[in-house]
């Protein structure tokens, strides 16, 4: 009897290359003659380059060559190119210089003599709604393909409430929707909540800067890149760089994390290859931590205002939602997933939503896991708990009240999801806290510490459908997995294969994974990114692995004799009336036989990128190739719900967490110990957002400060939860076989609002609004002192 | 010229292995000499291309530098001893438990077992606009951005300010101005400073966060048997649990009698450009019991004179507070 796989503890493949040191990364290949690259990075916020003398850089020994903005594609609009002469941030990459090592690298570009003409520019998007304020391009702050470059300001008269501290009413908002009747809602309430609310931004900082070493062999590109993706990152640089994906040799085995800043790989990644090909020499691109913080993009920030209204028994009625984000210079859209993931958390039936995107000449920003969701809810799960306290009402009671069901369409256009267990997850979570009697030591005194309870549900998207699964049965009787999906330690790429090989019967040592090299064959993937893996290719390889048992079937049954149906498969054999088989043998037999059982002949509908992937295995051995066809209706997210227990001390502002419990509905749980490190990793991400991770600028300068790790402040294990568990609800999503979601992006938003409602819980339910929530802010409220920043203030720290 | 970090320049490197051959060595190099220990503070400097040496000195090899010593009348520690030593040194534990915990609280167990005690008490201010080589006062230029009416100053100082308002980052400082510890240094003539001395302001010479000129160099920290075994107390707050600097730290030693207060030494840290005694409080809460009332006053008065910043008004009340707490620790 072959053994379960699926819900069951075991060793990811990728594991003992990383503890023991085997595992190498973009920056650690060489190539022989290889040559280093580094960037000129913009010393201003937003200027135009009007002469480089690059005279002296050229006597510098070591030098090779010099790449400019004219030598990359330089697209239109409010899009990034690898180079500019037009920097609209500090940081953003004027130049690169190719040199024998670093150190002369380093050397040209200090003799590099630039001839910069400063232009306005602006940090905070709000500051560029003023009226006569800077814009972040010298067009304007707003571009439709359609219309071009225009100026968006607000009036005197917003700008009049927002000083005011009121929510103002723009004439035309940037993007705008609604659902339901609005009034109507907020006349059933009984109780309306209203708080302006800032959310920072926050730099990605995975461990691994995103790095890239290139070369050219007669034509072909082989590239060793830093990238959460794979097949589709591989894609992304062929289309950069202009040549069919299949002259490219893709190598990204391992990464060291991307948190979305890396989903197709990125823009500057393509900068190595294009540079190898002007010197025609090997490239090393090392990037290192300060030009990560430049060029590894941002978690947008936002500027809000929010009314909800609750009736007496304490269900939302209705939410008014008004967010300004900081864009940076080429745009985001964390602020339309949050007005979806605020409507479909909290299900008021009745919402209103307008968004202001504005360019700002800060780094870029991008999705960073849980893009929106993360920052809605912990922005708004303090006002569920004010409402909570106006009504006189349970805490928990009130979120159960408000969390969907599957039969609450989410935003605008009322899109069904494909299983929502909120409920339960919040009732799961609540048990293994133990809440009833937790929550009675809410804001309980000893000494200087007071307790504080926190809560929260979040959710985000948690799968994708139609990508293909890749996997070979050799004449070793081993089945070979191979994945286009990337590798940046979230397990998927073994995961999703073990619902596979369940299927076909095999035990965990009859598998091998094939990952991170194109050179073996990468199918259709999806990104590595939005939680989606787990769900799109436990589906994509289940299918592959369907069409791999109907082959071994057919197999046996015209070798054996029978009907195929009545063929069976357990630990490597396949067996019926006729007798049974090995896989081997199979194998060999799939050989021999060739058209589809080898691969010679492919599904039709498999996606093109797949074709040249499974033409690599052609003949050896019995190939299971497919699409996931298995189709479904809806959204698919997942939910997180979250309960801590913190202690604050009053007199300091500096609390602990001291307990944390995530229960979880990602349907069925494929890798327990891997689903747990999603839970309290993403959480203890979200409470770093909530805490102590920053993004400052001198206002007047327009530089940042928190280009380090030590002055970001992202969290550190002494700030981890001192005890932490885990549950799931289990209960399969229904329209996909494996029954399984992803669950990587709820749990930062989930591990934000935990905080941020403890916070508010201890200082008496009292809202700062704003994150980070550091003791400076913390004690300043508690003292009634100054508070250090203004209360829309944004890049402050 | 075109800005480039995180690239070291280069550097002729000297490994002396005698105090007086590294003396030597510091005399030849003159200004364009670096002493290189544990090299957490220098690391970024050179990282940044910020600090240029001609030489680096590395002292790392002096064995008379390292390890800490039983003496009469107390324990030397040398200059080079990691933070991590001190921290779980059985003596240091035992009897003079406030240089431990400020050791134990300095940014992560891996900075521990590189830094050393000197680094940590001669490491130069964090001020970001002053570490990321704008042309301050300190650094030799004409204004200070950090005090300019829209900087970035929440981590910046509430007293001591002369044109200067960074703040000193040292852990262990407030910690050995408390237990009245001499810095011994070599130049080559040996000279020997009270830690409260040790550290001076931008008042004094803005260019430096202590008293050492080019060409000397902190050898040994020598922490005197009088506060042995006192009633201590040292707290620092910080924005996250580990690699982090205080907003504000305290660090007091009691000498108790009963209930009362003999003596005590109180320091703070995160407040000033330097390390500072707070001798007011000190004469305060002498012979007094700890009392509510005494807490409250020393923390008052260990405010007096503090003048905020635009983004830095919550130290005064840390401060405040942090004051008011250490004397707590010796309440009935």
């Amino acid at each position: 009897m072959a053994e379960k796989l699926v819900g069951v503890d075991y060793t990811a493949v990728d594991l003992r290359a990383k503890i023991t040191g085997r595992a190498k990364y973009a920056e650690d290949f060489r190539a022989q003659g290889m040559v280093f690259m580094k960037l000129l990075l913009s010393p201003m916020p937003h200027c135009r380059v009007r002469g480089v003398d690059d005279s002296r850089a050229r006597q510098v020994p070591g030098f090779i060559d010099i790449m400019r903005a004219s030598d990359v594609p330089q697209p239109e609009g409010p899009s990034e190119a690898m180079l500019t002469d037009e920097p609209k941030y500090e940081g953003e990459p004027i130049l690169a210089v190719a040199a024998e090592s670093e150190e002369a690298c380093a050397a040209a570009i200090e003799a590099i003599e630039l001839d910069l003409e400063p232009l306005p520019f602006v940090l905070d998007p709000l500051q560029s709604l003023r009226p006569n304020s800077p814009n972040a391009y010298t067009e304007g702050n707003q571009f439709s393909g359609q219309d071009g470059w225009s100026t968006y300001k607000w009036t005197d008269a917003d700008f009049a409430e927002v000083d005011a501290g009121r929510m103002p009413n723009p004439a035309t908002p940037i993007v705008e929707w609604s659902k339901g009747d609005i009034e109507a809602g907020f006349a059933e309430a009984t109780v309306i909540v209203e708080e302006m609310i800032v959310h920072q931004s926050a730099t990605h900082h995975p461990m691994e800067p995103r790095s890239t070493m290139a070369y050219w062999e007669n034509g072909r590109l082989h590239a060793f890149v830093s990238t959460q993706s794979a097949q589709r990152t591989k894609m992304g640089m062929a289309g950069a760089l202009e040549i069919d994906p299949e002259e490219i040799t893709f190598v990204s085995e391992f990464t060291g994390g991307g948190f979305g800043s890396k989903i197709p790989g990125h823009t500057h990644m393509s900068l190595a290859p294009l540079m190898s090909r002007k010197i025609g020499r090997p490239v090393m691109h090392r990037v290192t931590r300060y030009e990560e913080n430049y060029i590894g993009r941002a978690r947008p920030g936002f500027q809000s205002w929010v009314k909800m209204g609750f009736r007496a028994d304490g269900k939302c009625t209705a939410i008014d939602l008004m967010i300004v984000q900081d864009s940076g210079p080429y745009g985001a859209g964390d602020h339309n997933t949050a007005s979806n993931v605020a409507d479909i958390t909290y299900t008021p039936g009745n919402m209103r939503y307008r968004g202001f995107p504005i360019y700002t000449n800060t780094p870029p920003k991008a999705a960073q896991r849980g893009p929106g969701g993360a920052q809605i809810n912990g922005m708004l799960e303090p006002l569920i708990d004010k409402a909570a306290r106006e009504l006189n009402m349970d805490r928990l009671a009130i979120r159960i009240l408000n969390a969907p069901t599957q039969a609450y369409g989410m935003g605008p256009r009322n899109q069904m999801l494909t299983s929502v267990f909120a409920k339960e997850a919040l009732q799961k979570g609540a048990e293994l806290f133990d809440y009833e009697n937790k929550i009675r030591l809410s804001g309980q005194r000893n000494g200087s510490k007071v307790t504080g309870i926190g809560m929260g549900l979040s959710t985000y998207t948690a799968g994708s459908r139609g990508y293909d699964g890749l996997m070979v049965i050799r004449p070793d009787g081993k089945l070979y997995v191979y994945q286009g999906i990337g590798n940046l330690g979230t397990h998927s790429i073994s995961d999703t294969a073990r619902p596979a090989a369940e299927l076909l019967g095999l035990n965990w040592d009859q598998v091998e994974i094939m990952w991170g090299d194109s050179s073996r064959g990468m199918p259709n993937s999806s990104v590595q990114a939005g939680s989606q893996t787990t769900h799109a290719h436990t589906r994509a390889n289940y299918a592959a692995a369907q069409d791999a048992l109907r082959k071994i079937r057919a197999i046996a049954a015209r070798q054996l004799g029978g009907n195929a149906n009545q063929y069976r498969v357990d630990n490597g054999r396949v067996m019926g009336p006729g007798g049974s088989m090995t896989f081997a043998q199979v194998a060999q037999r799939a050989i021999a036989l060739g058209g589809e059982y080898d691969g010679h002949t492919l599904p039709t509908d498999i996606n093109a990128a797949t074709v040249p992937a499974a033409n690599m295995h052609v003949g050896t051995g019995l190939v299971g190739v497919a699409r996931d066809n298995f189709g479904g209706e809806g959204g698919i997210y997942s939910w997180l719900a979250v309960f801590g227990l913190i202690e604050l001390d009053v007199e300091t502002g500096h609390f602990e967490t001291k307990e944390l419990v995530c229960a979880t509905d990602v349907g069925t749980v494929i890798h327990p110990r891997s689903l747990g490190a999603q839970c309290y990793g993403g959480a203890i991400q979200g409470m770093g957002l909530a805490m102590s991770q920053r993004w400052v600028f001198d206002p007047q300068y327009g530089v940042p400060f928190a280009n380090r790790l030590y002055t970001a402040r992202p969290p550190s294990i002494m700030d981890a939860p001192r005890s932490c568990a885990w549950d799931a609800v289990g209960i399969p999503d229904p329209q996909t076989p494996v029954g399984a979601k992803g669950i990587g992006e709820p749990s930062v938003g989930a591990g934000s609002a935990v905080l941020t409602t403890a916070i508010s819980d201890a200082i008496g339910g009292v809202c700062l609004c704003r994150t980070p929530l550091t003791p400076d802010l913390i004690l300043a409220s508690l003292e009634g002192r100054p508070l250090p920043f203004g209360r829309l203030d944004q890049h402050v720290g | 010229m075109a800005n480039m970090k995180d690239m070291i320049p280069a550097f002729d490197l000297v490994q002396p292995t005698t105090v007086e051959d590294a003396v030597d060595l510091m005399k030849d190099a003159g200004d364009e000499g670096w002493v290189l220990a544990g090299g957490l503070d220098t690391m970024d400097w050179f990282k940044d291309r910020i600090k240029r040496p001609r030489v680096v000195i590395d002292v790392g090899g002096i064995e008379e530098m390292r390890g800490i010593r039983d003496e009469a009348g107390g324990v030397e520690i040398g200059a080079l001893t990691s933070l991590t030593q001190v921290a779980t040194h059985q003596r240091v534990r035992s009897e003079f438990g406030l240089l431990s915990t400020a050791a134990e609280n300095v940014a992560t167990p891996q900075i521990r077992n590189q830094g050393t005690l000197g680094g940590n008490v001669s490491q130069d201010t964090r001020c970001w606009y002053y570490r990321s080589g704008w042309p301050c006062y300190r650094a030799g230029g004409n204004v200070c951005y950090a005090s300019a009416p829209l900087a970035m100053n929440r981590e910046h100082c509430i007293m001591g300010r002369s044109r200067c308002v960074a703040v000193n980052p040292s852990d262990t400082a407030p910690a050995l101005i408390a237990l009245d510890a001499k810095m011994v240094v070599q130049s080559p003539r040996r000279r020997l400073y009270d830690a409260e001395d040790f550290f001076i302001g931008p008042s004094v010479d803005i260019t430096r966060m202590t008293v050492m000129e080019p060409g000397d160099l902190l050898t040994q920290v020598f922490v005197p048997a009088f506060w042995a075994n006192s009633n201590f107390y040292f707290e620092k707050v910080r924005d996250r649990g580990s690699w982090d600097f205080s907003l504000v730290s305290v660090a007091a030693a009691f000498r108790m009698s009963g209930n009362t207060i003999e003596d005590a030494r109180i320091a703070v840290n995160g407040v000033a450009p330097y390390p500072v005694r707070l001798d007011a409080v000190e004469r305060l809460v002498q012979g007094e019991t700890a009392s509510e009332t005494i807490q409250n006053a020393a923390g008052e008065l260990a405010i007096q004179g503090t003048r905020a910043l635009r983004h830095n008004d919550y130290k005064i009340v840390m401060m405040r507070n942090l004051v008011r707490r250490a004397v707590r620790s010796v309440a009935a």
